[in-house]
């Protein structure tokens, strides 16, 4: 038996770095996911026949009641909200690591010095992750509003690390420790990760959970080797060096340096001085901008996390193909941080059934907007503001954006006159080739699509 | 059980195999291989599984308890909105129905 299980283990490692292999190309993703499911089903009906395990009926309780919930918040979650969704089934892996841990630790039959150690520093990861990840979930559920910053932060953060960190060693060196001292332990380690988190804004959380998902990645593999396992070793492993690149690949898209991420806020290191904006924004209505398009020849549409919020996404679709009947061009930009997450406006776009090879990043469209004859910008702002590129005093500056501005005419669909997210003002809105149609996104697509049906 | 070196060995190879397997994924898969790889972590279930099933006292039984309903939580959970976020991806040279 001992033989058939290693194999199947065997197996589903194999299965988990092929189905990832597959998840890194739109063609193949569809296929990945199936790929590693197999490999979990079949690891985990085998680990029933692990020899000497006891029960079994609170084990499949318990995956019924876990697998129960966690099905039923999937399938009924809207895609707008998949980031903290992420954050919160991330979470649970590594607060489940963290509890192997405290079996194994209260248990203290540890074969060697080293086991235990890597189940401790598991422990303390895993909690972090657990922890963190709720707090992230809350932020972006909206449960938590306001990124939560007190005095000499950095400074109790780092005593609170400190503690964990004394703590788990004192657990470490103890042959068999105190059901008290595991305890604090545990407790020092959840409060770290609340007290990590709560200052980061939720602009930034998207690189934290990445993050948190790398961690619990590795709090799995090192409880892997704990318990002699070689699936988790390998598949926990993998997550957390395939999730540390994806941290940095984040991080990178959104022009925000980990460390800046973990250690200071947004906002905080904007100090420069703006630059007034210079002009006035001039208004167009709907008919003219249907015919602006109807007859244009290329039009790249640029969405934002607004169209999101408006749920104009289907409406878009359905004007793109109207376009299409009357043989203009469309194009989709997405901007990395388009979304609440990098790659996360593509799912919103995908779900309303627009292919993915219509849609185009930031590296492959921006040449192209100096020959598109219309940009409509819809539910974007800070990331198609020229100052970017253009005032080295903005907060924004550097920042790669998307240069809508470029484009023969620019349309932006926006509700009000507000600035952006980040509260800065954009000079794209001024511009004497830019035309304002101010209304609710969804209603004013749907008017679009009326009048470029009449053409 | 896998000692010392030898375990070693499969950190350091898993961990250059993870990094290789993603090093080119586009921007527009970051989300789902986000969810994908969370999924993936969901093998701890199996860990959970093994620890509940050697608990012995009312404590351990409780937490390997917690331990299970948790890491079940991730492997659903990480498979149901990664399938969704997966299936919606489609090329326009695709039929679609």
């Amino acid at each position: 038996m001992n033989t058939v299980i290693q194999l199947s283990y065997f197996a589903a490692a194999a299965l988990f770095i092929l189905g990832l292999k597959r998840m890194s190309s739109p063609r193949t993703a569809r296929g990945g996911i199936l790929w590693a499911g197999a490999g979990m089903l079949v690891a985990t009906i085998v680990t029933f026949f692990w020899p000497g395990l006891e029960n079994y009926l609170l084990m499949i309780v318990a995956i019924a009641i876990g697998g129960g919930l966690a099905w039923w918040s999937g399938k009924r979650v809207a895609m707008t909200d998949m980031p903290q969704m992420i954050a919160i089934y991330n979470g649970m892996g590594g607060g489940a690591a963290a509890a192997i841990a405290a079996v194994e630790l209260a248990k203290g039959e540890f074969g060697a010095a080293s086991f235990q150690g890597l189940a401790v520093l598991g422990a303390l990861i895993g909690a972090v992750s657990f922890s963190g990840s709720l707090i992230a979930f809350a932020k972006l559920q909206g449960l938590m509003k306001r990124a939560v910053r007190f005095p000499n932060q950095q400074f109790i953060n780092l005593g609170m690390f400190g503690a964990a960190v004394i703590f788990g060693l004192i657990v470490f060196a103890m042959h068999a420790p105190t059901g008290a001292l595991i305890f604090v332990f545990f407790l020092l380690a959840l409060a770290f990760g609340v007290l990590m988190t709560l200052p980061i804004g939720g602009a930034d959380m998207p690189v934290v959970i990445s993050l948190y998902n790398a961690l619990t990645g590795l709090a799995v593999a090192f409880e892997g080797f704990v318990l002699g396992n070689a699936a988790m070793i390998i598949a926990g492993t993998v997550v957390g060096s395939a999730g540390t690149l994806l941290t940095q690949l984040m991080a990178k898209a959104m022009n925000r340096p980990i460390s800046n991420v973990l250690f200071s806020s947004f906002g905080q290191t904007a100090g420069g001085e703006e630059a007034a904006v210079e002009g006035s924004m001039k208004a167009i209505d709907a008919t003219d901008v249907a015919v602006m398009m109807a007859y244009a020849d290329n039009v790249i549409i640029v969405p934002g996390y607004g169209m999101a919020v408006a749920q104009a996404q289907h409406k878009i679709w359905e004007l793109t193909e109207l376009l299409e009947e009357h043989g203009v061009k469309v194009k989709f930009a997405i901007h990395p941080v388009a979304g609440r997450m990098p790659g996360h406006m593509n799912v919103l776009l995908a779900e309303a059934g627009v292919p993915y090879d219509k849609i185009f990043d930031l590296d492959e469209i921006n040449a192209e907007f100096p020959r598109a004859d219309v940009a409509l910008v819809i539910g974007a702002n800070d990331v198609v503001n020229p100052v970017a590129r253009t005032n080295p005093d903005s907060p924004i500056y550097g920042m790669p954006i998307l240069n809508a501005d470029q484009a023969k005419n620019v349309i932006v669909i926006k509700r009000g006159k507000g600035a952006g997210f980040s509260g800065i003002e954009n000079a794209l809105f001024f511009q004497d080739n830019t035309r304002m149609l101010y209304g609710d996104g969804q209603e004013m697509v749907g008017k679009l699509i009326q009048q470029v049906k009449q053409l | 059980m896998i000692e010392g070196f030898t375990a070693l060995y499969i950190f350091m190879l898993a961990a250059f195999t993870g990094y290789e397997v993603i090093s080119r994924v586009p921007v527009i898969l970051h989300t789902p291989l986000m969810s994908g790889s969370n999924f993936v972590h969901g093998i701890v279930l199996v860990g959970a599984m093994v620890a509940l099933g050697h608990a012995s006292t009312g404590w351990e039984q409780a937490i390997g308890f917690v331990g299970v309903v948790l890491a079940a939580g991730n492997a659903v959970g990480g498979y149901v909105v990664t399938e969704r976020m997966l299936e919606m991806f489609k090329s326009s040279k695709e039929d679609r129905g």
